[in-house]
């Protein structure tokens, strides 16, 4: 009987130190990747980064073309995204509920939000660059719009389901079209919820590479045509970083640091909106 | 005005427009908000946009790999051979590097994240649970070009000087896995591409598990714990058997990123496209042939062939997750009926 509960209270032992030790193995990772990624990166900043375009092999220079760049593209794509994607949200929440096409979006919507973005890209690759023949920065905002839109659904439909109905009955009650009780009533209720959806959104987009090889490529000069192939940071990252030039690999180092901390910046702040502006509960 | 506003209100779960549609105007209902009617048909024609991304992208992969599968056919899947001067294409190679390098991070990656859940819902202080939590969230948020940098500056050179050489002292010579850890030990390969991989899933298999391993009712847990089980005891013949549907759905949402995962992979792959008995020496994913060819393919055929591969990528991926969801759509169904 002893040893049979000293086993039992070893296993247990075992088994809680090796739990414990996996949370440590993920931690030491997440402090690897965070530390190499500031000191590489924080010798790589200085104002050049900022205001030089990237240079030829060999040559300094900096990545402002490839900063701004990126910034447009994804900002044409928030723009595009965000409204399809609250609509459909709507949608689900509020009309289609468990008719068919709303089931079936909803399942489809959960597929999209893990597919590949490298089929992303290609897929936009084959119905518009490859029809206009060059790459250019609207494709690459069409390609990061498509992998933002399922985020944006899933988000604004959970936050809409939260809104309890009497809500809605009230407004109704006071003889409000339903249109304006969801824009002016349920949405309103939870627009933190909402911007949160869309700031991770942002996030999850704003490093995206792969759906950005084909279709904005890369560019080496400044540039606001976005009927031209446009500089991207994660595009001339991933050229920077697999080049054999010191120089360049610096930059993406520099560059890399400038995603990231956008990216967790982005983050805290849509958890900050989400506990801060939701006043549902 | 008031006879309309009543009869709005008497469908909160059915509008009216829905209806109205197809059938003529029912004599009950009285004249339709013409709003309303605008306003749904606009959120409906952007929810079956969402449903139709899914056909419109089988449909122009499927045109655009026509030439591939004209000049190949199925022999397509079977052949190894990847050679863009003689325009011959299989795909064998990349589909093989695409499933190892996932089966090596689901290996590693389904008990640490096990582990992880089980710390974060019975083991962790209170105080801890929300830090801790954010945290692996956070290895999800840092973009896979990091990994892909950090792994092929930092982590291959490492892998290769420490790592390797003790697997293959240990791993190497036991019998039947043996040829699997032997070669030459330069860091780049299958192997690093699948640990990379691992540390990308973890975060999202870790929350499926904790997720899931929340719903538990109390009771049941409470009920183990007073007949006298240990912790793990509880957690192994009581949650576990009660989430065990989500904790695969979570698996194989793992699964499916893994499959698509490009950046990460293509830094540390080695880009080589050849099936290899070593996990050490360089081979391709389909992601990775896709990142590094695509834009060099020059041919109508190679880049049908590269949109092939990215068709099957995306079939496979479809697959998994699609049973990801199913499995986790019924979780969620089943709690519902205990509750």
């Amino acid at each position: 009987m002893t040893s049979l509960y000293g086993r039992r209270m070893f296993v247990n032992r075992f088994n809680l130190v090796m739990s414990m030790g996996t949370m440590v193995f993920g931690m030491v990772f997440l402090f690897w990747i965070l530390a190499t990624l500031f000191i590489r990166g924080f010798e790589a900043l200085s104002p050049t980064l900022f205001t030089q375009m990237t240079p030829p092999p060999g040559q300094s220079g900096g990545l402002a073309n490839a900063i701004f760049g990126s910034f447009v593209i994804v900002f044409v794509a928030t723009f595009i995204s965000t409204p399809i994607g609250i609509l459909a949200g709507i949608y689900l929440a509020e009309f289609g509920k468990n008719g068919w096409i709303a089931r079936s979006t909803r399942f489809i919507n959960d597929i999209l939000l893990s597919a590949p973005s490298i089929v992303i890209g290609l897929f936009i690759y084959t119905v518009f660059v490859a029809k206009f023949e060059h790459f250019s920065g609207w494709a690459g905002s069409f390609a990061l719009a498509l992998i933002a839109i399922p985020v944006v659904v899933r988000t604004t439909e959970n936050m809409l389901r939260l809104v309890p109905s009497s809500l809605r009955e009230a407004a109704v009650a006071l003889g409000a079209p339903m249109w304006k009780v969801i824009l002016l009533v349920t949405l309103k209720a939870v627009r933190g919820g909402v911007v949160t959806g869309i700031l991770l959104a942002v996030a999850r987009v704003s490093g995206e590479t792969a759906p950005l090889l084909f279709t904005a490529l890369s560019n080496q000069f400044w540039t606001t045509d976005m009927n031209a192939p446009m500089a991207n940071l994660p595009v001339v990252i991933f050229q920077f970083a697999t080049s054999p030039y010191d120089d360049w690999q610096k930059l993406a180092w520099g560059g890399a640091l400038l995603i990231t901390i956008a990216i967790l910046i982005l983050n805290i702040v849509a958890r900050w909106v989400a506990g801060a502006r939701t006043n549902l509960q | 005005m008031s006879s309309a506003a009543t009869a709005s209100i008497s469908l909160p779960a059915e509008p009216s427009a829905v209806q109205r549609e197809p059938n003529p105007p029912s004599q009950r209902r009285t004249i339709p908000r013409w709003q309303d009617a605008v306003f749904e048909g606009t959120t409906r024609f952007f929810a079956l946009f969402v449903l139709g991304l899914l056909l419109a992208i089988l449909i122009a992969l499927s045109i655009a790999a026509v030439p591939a599968m004209q000049k190949f056919g199925f022999g397509f899947f079977v052949t190894d051979v990847w050679n863009p001067v003689t325009k011959n294409f299989g795909a064998l190679a990349p589909i093989y590097g695409t499933l190892v390098t996932s089966a090596i991070a689901l290996l590693i990656g389904v008990p640490v994240s096990f582990g992880i859940a089980l710390f974060l819902t019975e083991m962790c202080p209170v105080s801890l649970k929300r830090p801790l939590g954010t945290a692996v969230e956070l290895l999800a948020a840092i973009p896979s070009i990091i990994y892909g940098m950090w792994g092929l500056f930092v982590f291959a050179p490492f892998f290769g000087d420490y790592i390797q050489p003790l697997l293959s002292k240990t791993l190497g010579n036991v019998w039947l896995i043996g040829p699997l850890f032997q070669g030459a030990p330069n860091g780049i390969g299958v192997l690093s591409a699948g640990f990379i991989l691992a540390i990308m899933v973890i975060p999202f298999i870790a929350s499926v598990m904790r997720d899931v391993f929340e719903i538990v009712p109390p009771v049941l847990k409470e009920s183990a714990y007073g007949i006298g089980c240990t912790t793990w005891e509880v957690v192994w013949n009581i949650v576990l058997p009660y989430t065990k549907v989500g904790v695969i759905g979570g698996i194989m949402l793992g699964l499916g990123r893994a499959l698509g995962e490009t950046m990460a992979v293509t830094f540390v792959i080695g880009n080589a496209y050849k099936i290899s008995s070593s996990l050490f020496a360089p081979g391709n994913s389909i992601a990775s042939a896709l990142a590094n060819e695509f834009n060099e393919a020059a041919d109508p055929v190679h880049s049908a062939a590269l949109i092939m591969l990215g068709l099957v990528l995306f079939l496979l991926t479809f697959i998994v997750l699609a049973f990801s969801r199913l499995l986790l759509a019924q979780l969620a169904k089943g709690e519902g009926r205990s509750t």
